[in-house]
């Protein structure tokens, strides 16, 4: 229920409504934006970051909970491991079954590889399933791959690698075209052009949406779409290391079953990771609105056979986690209210920020409002500003929240909460990890035909993304990765395989004076409760 | 102190805070979840669930993650169901009324129960969009069924055997694809990019130094 603090508060924001909705709030200037950052973003609180000690970014920070698991010990011993007798044998072997997973492996399937996909869950069980609001394209006239370059670059502090970045921009009205092709029902208007919005930090209309299912929408075509290809899914079962041959190339993964814990081997001429991002690790306590498997894993597999990770220091903390009711604490609420109009509001009922930031900038801001400037509004558990829903029908007419965002309306509504007639409280929420394993254009990393698609890469949108530049990221680079490793699998003979690589890195530990008592990849996160 | 609940979770009984959705009272009493929990958010079907309050004759449906405990709820997860999942090439089937036919007989074997929409965890009128399929009219059934997440509780409930999620999924996917209005200026785009329009713009961009891109970017023009 609600208490009388926000009910005092909830009038304010009522009784400024329509004047909220009217005003135009002035975006920040280049320097407000650095000061904001440095003194909010959760990226700059040093004490949450551990230097590595061991591996291939020996010397970088990286948020402490992901050091300790890129530290950890195997899950395998492998002495223990029968690598001579293959449970699998294929050309591509792709771990993870989101939709950079799936389109990789859709496009290996058309280059005639003979492909598989391991996942430790379902297929499309995926951060993909989850993504609300959109997916960028610059396919209207009065934009072009250009200016995308320009608004992701700047948005994501220029330091986006420019080649993948590149790729991201002019392959993406293509990449909508493929998923159009394969039967994605994206928002259009009768005479079949796209309807497209802002985000965060765009500077034209360029977000695609099919709702506010965007994600689901585009995993679960992409799910049957595999399973019509009938490319065989190992669900499931999650890859526990990588394998490789003993010219240290990659070659497979051991893998082991969810349920039985048995242990499988898995050769493959390439490997694409495709595990997707880490937010089930509660960076700094902070919630998620992350899938459940979202632990990283990928990013230990890869770092332990001899992968460079890149940027793994800077994660995205959504502006906009429902703060309220507990039931859904954390879980997102679509920059796509935004886009549609909505505004963020304090306790007072004043609009503080331009609602269009980018994503950084906006959780900053929140975690200013809430912090120093104490105009937050205090729940039962926690603290959040309104997100003023009912300016979307003020300014677009009555029925476009229904139409337009019913997932939201729909998760409101569980609880009572009418979005279309009450605002709702939010704050920053952990969603994405920027950073991952670095690649260059093909895909691949710095060991031999191991690849890496979707968020599980680093600096494809540098320190901070963009809405609707990662489901872009995922079908781009997913079918990219899936058709170089495809290409790349027909002249790999692969050498013994090996898990030296391992014993090596364990070693490396030992000589640091590392003692873990915990294994990684984590696979899952652990809320059963101990009593 | 905590307002405390019994539930009782495959019919053992726990005591629960009253304020938990489903799934996570199954982790306060112990459970280490890998299946029936997937994106804890309502998108993935993952967790779908039948629940009976004490005294209660009527069985209901929800997500675990979408759904708070209720004092004296019985809760029985169901987390796989053996939908039929029919195999076929996008590029060669129409959006005809013999495709429903040919690959979903079934649907014309609906009684017209209504125990499928009785138990939608998404609230969707699913007899209607299996209407809409019977008929070939695919666009209201995409249309009908456009949220939902595939937990397949319908099809559990269903006594001809209909497998609502996957027929909506074609349904979907033959709009689309066949009957959603083709839209000529991604095509122009796609054109254009495939001819280079814009290479020489890209890398004249990706050659410039860093101080000028911030000047570019910082006082770029943003469409209203």
């Amino acid at each position: 229920m609600y208490t009388n603090e926000m009910l005092e508060s909830m009038k304010k924001v009522e009784a400024a409504r329509a004047a909220n909705a009217s005003f135009e709030p002035r975006r920040m200037t280049a320097e407000e934006k650095d000061i904001l950052l440095k003194t909010y973003h959760p990226d700059y609180k040093e004490n949450e970051f551990a230097v590595l000690q061991i591996g291939p970014n020996k010397g970088d920070k990286v948020p402490t909970e992901l050091a300790a698991l890129l530290q950890a010990n195997s899950r395998v011993n492998p002495a223990e491991i029968d690598l001579s007798a293959p449970d699998y044998d294929v050309d591509v072997l792709i771990i993870g079954g989101g939709g950079a997973g799936a389109s990789a492996a859709i496009e290996a399937d058309n280059n005639g590889a003979k492909t598989m996909i391991v996942t430790k869950l379902r297929l499309g069980d995926a951060n993909t399933m989850m993504a609300e609001g959109g997916i960028q394209a610059a396919d209207k006239p009065n934009d072009s791959p250009a200016i995308h370059y320009l608004d992701a670059f700047g948005g994501g502090h220029f330091a986006a690698k420019p080649e993948l970045l590149y790729k991201l921009v002019t392959e993406a009205p293509e990449a909508i075209q493929w998923l159009n092709d394969l039967g994605v029902e994206f928002d259009k208007d009768k005479d079949g052009t796209m309807i497209t919005t802002h985000g965060g930090g765009t500077s034209r209309k360029r977000m695609h949406a099919a709702k506010d299912y965007s994600g689901a929408e585009i995993m679960r075509t992409l799910r049957d779409e595999v399973l019509n290809r009938e490319i065989p899914v190992v669900d499931f079962t999650a890859a526990i290391e990588l394998i490789l041959d003993e010219n240290g190339k990659a070659a497979g993964a051991v893998l082991m079953n969810m349920e039985t814990q048995e242990i499988l081997v898995a050769k493959a001429k390439t490997v694409i990771i495709a595990t997707g991002g880490a937010g089930r690790l509660h960076y700094q306590g902070f919630p998620t609105s992350n899938h459940y498997g979202a632990t990283a894993d990928g990013l230990i597999l890869g770092y332990r056979a001899g992968a460079k990770l890149l940027y793994a220091d800077t994660l995205q903390y959504h502006p906009t986690g429902a703060a309220y009711p507990e039931q859904i604490f954390g879980a997102l609420v679509t920059e796509k209210v935004r886009s549609l109009g909505a505004k963020l509001i304090n306790v007072d009922g004043e609009a503080f920020m331009h609602p269009l930031e980018t994503r950084d900038v906006s959780a900053a801001s929140i975690i200013r409002e809430c912090s120093t400037n104490g105009k937050g509004v205090h729940t039962p558990g926690g603290v959040g500003v309104w997100l003023d829903t009912p300016m979307i029908e003020l300014k677009n007419g009555e029925g476009t929240i229904e139409k337009r965002i019913p997932a939201m309306m729909r998760m409101f509504a569980k609880y009572d909460i009418d979005i279309r007639k009450e605002p709702i409280l939010v704050y920053p929420t952990l969603h994405y990890q920027n950073g991952g394993l670095d690649i260059t254009a093909d895909g691949m990393t710095g060991v031999e035909n191991l690849f890496v698609a979707g968020e599980a890469v680093g600096g494809i949108h540098g320190r901070n993304r963009l809405m609707g530049n990662s489901l872009l990221d995922i079908i781009v680079f997913g079918r990219n990765a899936g058709r170089n490793a495809s290409e790349k699998s027909k002249s790999v003979t692969v050498g013994k395989l090996s898990l030296e690589h391992v014993n090596k890195f364990a070693a490396e530990a030992e000589a640091a004076g590392i003692h873990s008592d915990i294994v990684s990849p984590k696979l899952l996160p652990d809320y059963a409760r101990k009593k | 102190m905590e307002q405390m609940v019994n539930v009782f979770l495959m019919g053992k009984k726990y005591e629960v805070p009253s304020s938990l959705t489903i799934m996570k009272a199954m982790e306060y009493a112990g459970y280490q979840l890998i299946r029936g929990c997937g994106c804890r958010n309502g998108f993935c079907g993952a967790c779908a669930t039948i629940y009976r309050i004490k005294g209660d004759r009527e069985l209901k449906v929800c997500l675990a993650c979408q759904t708070q405990v209720q004092d004296n709820m019985y809760v029985a997860t169901l987390p796989f169901f053996p939908l039929v999942k029919q195999v076929y090439d996008i590029e060669k089937i129409k959006p005809t009324e013999q495709i429903m036919m040919q690959l979903y007989p079934e649907i014309y074997s609906c009684i017209g129960c209504n125990a499928c929409t009785k138990s939608c965890t998404q609230g969707l009128n699913v007899m209607q969009y299996i209407a809409y399929a019977q008929r070939g009219e695919y666009e209201k059934c995409a249309e009908e069924s456009f949220d939902c997440v595939m937990c397949g509780v319908c099809s559990s409930r269903c006594p001809a055997g209909i497998s609502h999620p996957q027929v909506a999924m074609l349904a979907r996917r033959l709009t689309g694809k066949y009957l959603a209005p083709k839209s000529q200026h991604l095509e122009d785009r796609v054109k254009e990019i495939r001819e280079g329009t814009f290479e020489e713009l890209l890398e004249n961009l990706m050659q410039k130094p860093i101080e000028e891109m911030q000047e570019l970017y910082n006082h770029r023009e943003i469409e209203k």
